[in-house]
């Protein structure tokens, strides 16, 4: 990889500064993603900035329904957390399921989301729990927060800080994992809250992680698997690649649904 | 250039190291202890598991000026006398073959088995293969390295 | 407890490996070290118009950028195919130049055209990518198919139409007449998928030029650094091999793929004399797919022919088999010799054909992996049966059984002559092991937990123990494959055992030390195995093909069997006795009866003191020994698995895998179990995760871990692993040879038993879940 200025934040407002200051700055959480990027000289940031030693930016707060998850809460910490698991077991099993320990050990929630791999597993959660994104600038809903594979509405120099959301009465996560690299083939989270039923699927369309709409009415008439029989997600809207072509993914929305919905109908 | 202090194995190191150095070419090329290995490009195969402050981590994927003030423990420094019990129970079920998985496999297991003991946890067979996600070997079709960490998780 | 032959001896180098003291190549580092990075082509196919160096040359560290113009300029010559096969109309091989930096074309993507070598790793890869290559993009044939169309582009001069050669075996006419004659004819289409081989180490290289000595020592991954040097030295033209040392220290996994030399090796020596520096190559994982040798690549069509018994008539196989771009150092005999021969598999077959189409395609080059040529004549075998029983209604194994070969030796009329084996006593080992009788109550089960149960079977045989040097040399071979070994016996009675075999993580230091220990009766750490040295060793052909067993421990036997004659007449003449009469064991030589006796190490210090030996005998306890096999050795065994396909999902779990191998003698249990084990992982890749996929363009898809499905261990069960073993006939310990059985077998069980859950014979490996999915949606559809 080509050579870069570390630094190291002492607080948000330290990384934006620092970030302001650079070249070509990059924030650099967990490193999960970004460090194999750069080796493969796909990203060759001036600098980077580490805010994953920010502690203000770490741990999960749960305060009866409201969540709140600290943006350098590592995958680990949030499968591990009894408070959270107590609230939302869902987004506990979800973050148990990204990557393998290692990278659960440094992974963070807040390096995901603003990633936005459109096979990773987070970003399903989010959009499915309606969660807001707060960064050092603002609040941004998820609905409004993903737009497009790798994409966000995170501005130029924009922090993620924490994310938060009330948690639903009843959530799943099923995820189809890649068979080489154990990404996201397709996940889906289905959260069934007093907003009523929200359906979100990653790792399957082709523009990133989306709303399945038609399933969200469906379950919201009636909470079952049997309710998603009548629905479908096109197969043109979906990735197509060597592990799968549009129909094999759209089928797999699906039965992952389902499979979300049976685990907590 | 940055400079790095970090604990490995035990011992202080302090060197001055260009900033994009992973942690694992700071400890085979800087410190010279080549037991931790490279195996892939895309942070899979887990040649490279060390432990920093205690967790298993990808040093392939990990600065190692992100490892600044930790404590690192790598394949050389898990023992503490002849061999750990993981490693003894690696030769007992003839756990590894040519051996360049080896370390990261000892070291994943040794995390594992202690993430499970601190909760209380029972490591059965089907989580030792769950853990085992991220370490890819090519040898054993992971049978006798299953054994192994079976049979170190009754002795740690 | 024992520690001879048969017992389950835990290893002797375990322990380097498992407290990081392992010293593989990338672990080495020699004074005034530079670093190689390759320039590698993007395209498929190109001619190559011009390289701009210059930038590169002046960039920081960079010591030198060299072209494939230099590198022949000094005499370096072309990379060779070492079998030569002849077609079927007579004609020799189309063999196209292979250098190993390219000068006017590219033939595939990753070719090397130009090295950097520079202070660090990274001032030469980022050297290298400043080399500019002009290039002229040329059209590009990157599947068989499109190699063998009629607008095809020519890859090689020389290779008209991309063919390398046409070749055949067997008798077509008869085979012809028989599926005439037949009551039944199973036709199938069958692909064997291309695969990498991913020893977890990747390759690497460090050499030294020592302009004082003129000598060149090159450390680098390889099963057979012997082989390494003589062809660099007689083909390439490198170093003379006096002046050149080979050394595969520690070796991360081989599967085949660090057989050869490739390009990488031969030009960091080369680079090495032209800078005066120690060159090192450590190639990442990406480079390992994009130039390992792939393995596998058959297309086949096949057809069997039963009479009204369900005995096999006769039995055609037309294959077209992908070499990739370049013929490596065995490609030609893979699909051949190794894969031919095997095709009557363990059955009694009166009549087989088989015509091989050589290919050559804009891709990696093709060449030996786990099995090679042995795992797609299984698959092809293995398969036909299984849908012949299926198509006319009899049970698979009993149509195996009737069959099977039961007498030996056995002719088959591809070449091999089977010498020993009981192939209904494996099947009925493994067929118990599974509680074959209990599935239909299994699948019962699974249906009411919505899953597909199926189950398969496969009964491979396999030809290792490679290889008779006078047969392989008729048929083509420009090697001898025999064995070296030498056992010298220190003064203290130490033994150092020197072998020209190589381990890359089958145990030898243990395996090989065993069998000594048992001649000698003397402890096994009294005994070192020394090997992957050319200055240590004097020479040897190195571990692949399953052979260090057969053949590397024969030689060591022959050895031995000499030290033991030199032992005996020492012993006799100062114990004042006849030689046959003495007795060794436990540390000594003794007259049974008498309390006549001397150590072990007394005979081993009255040798080399030499004060009182016996009348013109040389002092010293050392002799060497080379074995020449007589035959292949015949592993055969019955594979069983049992599956859960999700029809939701068309996810496939193995639920149990029985294995029962006849291996004939077994030195030690722990690690032949071990072999089975990794084998049958390779296996199951095969099946169902591992694919290499090239686009038309000829752009390796899969060239990551990200695309490239390893086994991992969430993906598999444990083993069932028993034997029933029969001794091998032609090699003094009675050996078959364990390394590739699984890798052999395993396949076509697996996808016997997905079928069969499915009910769907048309399923191609890797059965992924998307494709098992697809399968069931077409036949839905097809259904309806």
């Amino acid at each position: 990889m080509e050579n870069t200025n570390y630094h190291k934040a002492a607080s948000a407002a330290d990384a934006a500064s620092l970030l302001s200051g650079a070249e070509d700055g990059q924030l650099i959480a967990g490193g999960q993603t970004l460090l194999p990027t750069m080796k493969a000289r796909l990203a060759a940031p001036s600098d980077l900035v580490d805010i994953s030693g920010v502690a203000d930016m770490r741990g999960v707060t749960v305060s009866g329904s409201s969540v709140t998850i600290g943006a350098m809460t590592t995958h680990a910490e949030v499968a591990g957390d009894a408070s959270l698991r107590a609230a939302c077991p869902a987004i506990c099993d979800l973050a148990g399921k990204i990557g393998d320990p290692a990278v659960r050990h440094r992974g963070t929630i807040g390096g995901s989301v603003a990633n936005n791999d459109p096979a990773a597993d987070y970003p399903a959660a989010m959009l499915a729990l309606g969660a807001t994104i707060k960064t050092n600038a603002r609040e941004i809903a998820a609905d409004d927060f993903f737009t497009g594979m790798f994409d966000t509405a995170l501005d130029e120099g924009e922090i993620i800080l924490s994310v938060s959301f009330e948690a639903p009465a009843k959530g799943a996560y099923a995820k189809f994992p890649n068979p080489a690299s154990r990404y996201a083939m397709c996940g889906v989270f289905v959260a069934q809250g007093a907003g009523g039923v929200r359906v979100a699927v990653t790792g399957a369309g082709n523009d990133g992680v989306f709303r399945a709409s038609d399933m969200e009415a469906a379950l919201g008439s009636n909470f079952a698997p049997d309710a998603l029989d009548g629905t479908s997600v096109s197969a043109d809207d979906m990735l197509s690649d060597l592990h799968g072509d549009g129909a094999y993914r759209a089928n797999l929305v699906k039965v992952m649904a389902k499979r979300a919905v049976a685990a907590i109908a | 250039m940055t400079t790095v202090s970090m604990t490995v194995n035990g011992k202080a190191v302090t060197a001055e190291v260009e900033d994009r150095t992973l942690l694992v070419d700071f400890i085979r090329e800087h410190l010279r202890l080549t037991g931790t290995h490279v195996g892939c490009d895309t942070s899979q195969c887990g040649a490279c598991v060390v432990h920093v402050d205690g967790k298993a981590m990808k040093s392939c994927t990990m600065l190692a000026a992100q490892a600044d003030g930790a404590a690192v423990t790598t394949i050389e420094g898990v023992a503490n006398g002849d061999l750990h019990p993981m490693q003894k129970a690696f030769n007992d079920n003839h756990g590894l073959q040519c051996g360049f998985c080896t370390p990261g496999m000892v070291m994943s297991g040794i995390d594992m088995v202690n993430r499970y003991k601190a909760e209380g946890k029972t490591l059965d067979e089907a989580a030792i293969r769950h853990e085992l996600e991220g370490n890819i070997c090519r040898c054993t079709g992971y049978h006798n390295i299953v054994k192994s960490i079976s049979q170190a998780a009754g002795e740690m | 407890m024992s520690e001879g032959i048969g017992a389950p001896v835990k290893r002797k180098e375990d322990k380097r490996f498992l407290t990081g003291k392992g010293k593989y190549t990338d672990d080495i580092r020699m004074e005034n070290q530079a670093y190689a990075a390759f320039v590698r082509s993007p395209h498929a196919h190109a001619r190559v118009k011009a390289i701009h160096k210059a930038t590169a040359e002046g960039m920081p560290g960079v010591e030198a950028v060299l072209d494939g113009h230099q590198l022949t300029g000094d005499g370096i010559g072309n990379i060779i195919c070492g079998w030569a096969i002849t077609s079927k109309d007579g004609s020799p091989m189309n063999m196209g130049a292979w250098s190993a930096l390219a000068t006017e074309y590219v033939r595939y993507v990753g070719d090397a055209v130009a090295v950097v070598i520079a202070d660090s790793k990274e001032e030469a890869q980022e050297a290298a990518l400043a080399v500019e290559v002009d290039y002229e993009e040329l059209p590009v044939a990157a599947h068989i198919d499109a190699a063998l169309a009629g607008d095809a582009p020519q890859i090689h001069e020389n290779a008209p139409g991309n063919v390398v050669y046409d070749w055949e075996i067997g008798e077509r006419d008869a085979t012809e007449a028989a599926l005439a004659s037949a009551a039944h004819v199973t036709e199938m289409d069958i692909t064997n998928n291309r695969l990498s081989p991913n020893p977890m180490e990747t390759r690497a290289a460090i050499a030294t030029f020592d302009e004082a000595e003129d000598h060149y020592t090159l450390y680098t991954t390889s099963q057979n650094p012997h082989v390494a040097r003589l062809v660099l030295s007689a083909f390439y033209a490198v170093a003379p091999e006096h002046k050149l040392r080979v050394i595969a220290p520690d070796v991360g996994g081989g599967f085949g793929s660090k057989i050869y030399i490739y390009p990488e090796e031969i030009a960091c020596l080369w680079a090495s004399m032209k800078t005066k520096r120690s060159v090192k190559w450590t190639g990442d994982r990406t480079e390992a797919f994009l130039t390992d040798a792939h393995g596998r690549d058959h297309v086949t069509r096949a057809r069997m022919g039963f009479d009204g018994d369900g005995k096999i008539v006769g039995f055609q196989i037309s294959t077209k088999a992908n070499f990739g771009a370049y013929m490596s150092l065995f490609s030609s005999a893979v699909p051949t010799y190794l894969y031919a021969t095997l095709l009557s598999g363990t059955y009694n077959i009166p009549n087989i054909y088989c015509e091989v189409l050589g290919v050559y395609t804009n891709t990696v080059p093709v060449d030996a992996y786990r099995g090679a040529g042995r795992p797609e004549a299984s698959y092809v075998v293995e398969r036909m049966v299984e849908t012949a029983a299926r198509e006319m209604g009899r049970d698979p194994a009993d149509l195996r059984n009737i069959n099977f070969v039961r007498e030996f030796p056995h002719q088959t009329p591809v070449i091999m002559n089977y010498d020993s084996g009981d192939f209904e006593g494996n099947m009925r080992q493994a067929m118990e092991a599974a509680d074959w009788a209990g599935f239909a109550a299994r699948k019962a089960e699974a249906a009411g937990r919505g899953k597909l149960r199926g189950i398969g079977m496969s009964c491979y045989i396999e030809a290792c123990g490679i290889a008779p040097s006078q047969a392989v040399g008729s048929l083509g071979a420009g090697v001898g494959l025999w064995e070296s070994a030498e056992v010298r016996v220190n003064p203290v009675g130490t033994i150092e055992v020197l072998t020209g075999s190589h381990s890359h993580g089958q145990g030898h230091e243990t395996t090989f030390a065993q069998v000594v220990a048992e001649r000698f009766g003397v402890p096994l750490d009294s005994i070192q195995i020394v090997h992957g040295d050319t200055d240590k060793v004097q020479f040897g052909m190195g571990t692949y093909g399953s052979r260090s067993g057969p053949v590397g421990l024969s030689a060591i036997v022959k050895a031995c069997d000499k030290v033991e004659v030199k032992v005996r007449q020492i012993a006799a003449h100062l114990l004042e006795c006849e030689a046959d009469d003495l007795v060794i064991e436990d540390s000594q030589v003794k007259l049974p009866g008498t309390n006549k006796a001397l150590g072990w190490h007394e005979v081993g210090l009255a040798a080399y003191t030499a004060h009182n030996l016996p009348a013109d005998m040389e002092p010293g306890l050392k002799e060497g020994a080379f074995y020449d096999p007589e035959n292949f050795t015949f592993p055969m065994g019955c594979f069983i698995a049992e599956v859960e396909v999700d029809p939701d999902t068309g996810k496939t779990e193995i639920v149990k895998f029985v294995a029962s191998d006849d291996f004939g003698v077994i030195i030690n249990p722990l690690i032949v179990e071990g072999q089975v084990h990794g084998g049958i992982a390779q296996g199951v890749g095969q099946a169902m995760l591992e694919e290499v996929v090239y686009d038309a363009t000829g752009q390796q898809l899969s060239a990551s871990y990200m695309d490239y499905a390893m086994p991992r261990a969430d993906d598999l069960p444990s083993f069932v692993v028993a034997h029933h073993n029969t001794r091998c006939t032609t090699n003094p310990l009675g050996i078959k040879g364990c390394g590739e059985a699984g890798a052999i077998g395993s396949p076509p069980a697996i996808i016997n038993a997905i079928t069969d859950a499915i009910g769907n014979n048309d399923l191609s490996m890797p059965a992924t879940p998307s494709k098992v999915w697809g399968l069931m949606q077409s036949a839905k559809i097809a259904a309806e």
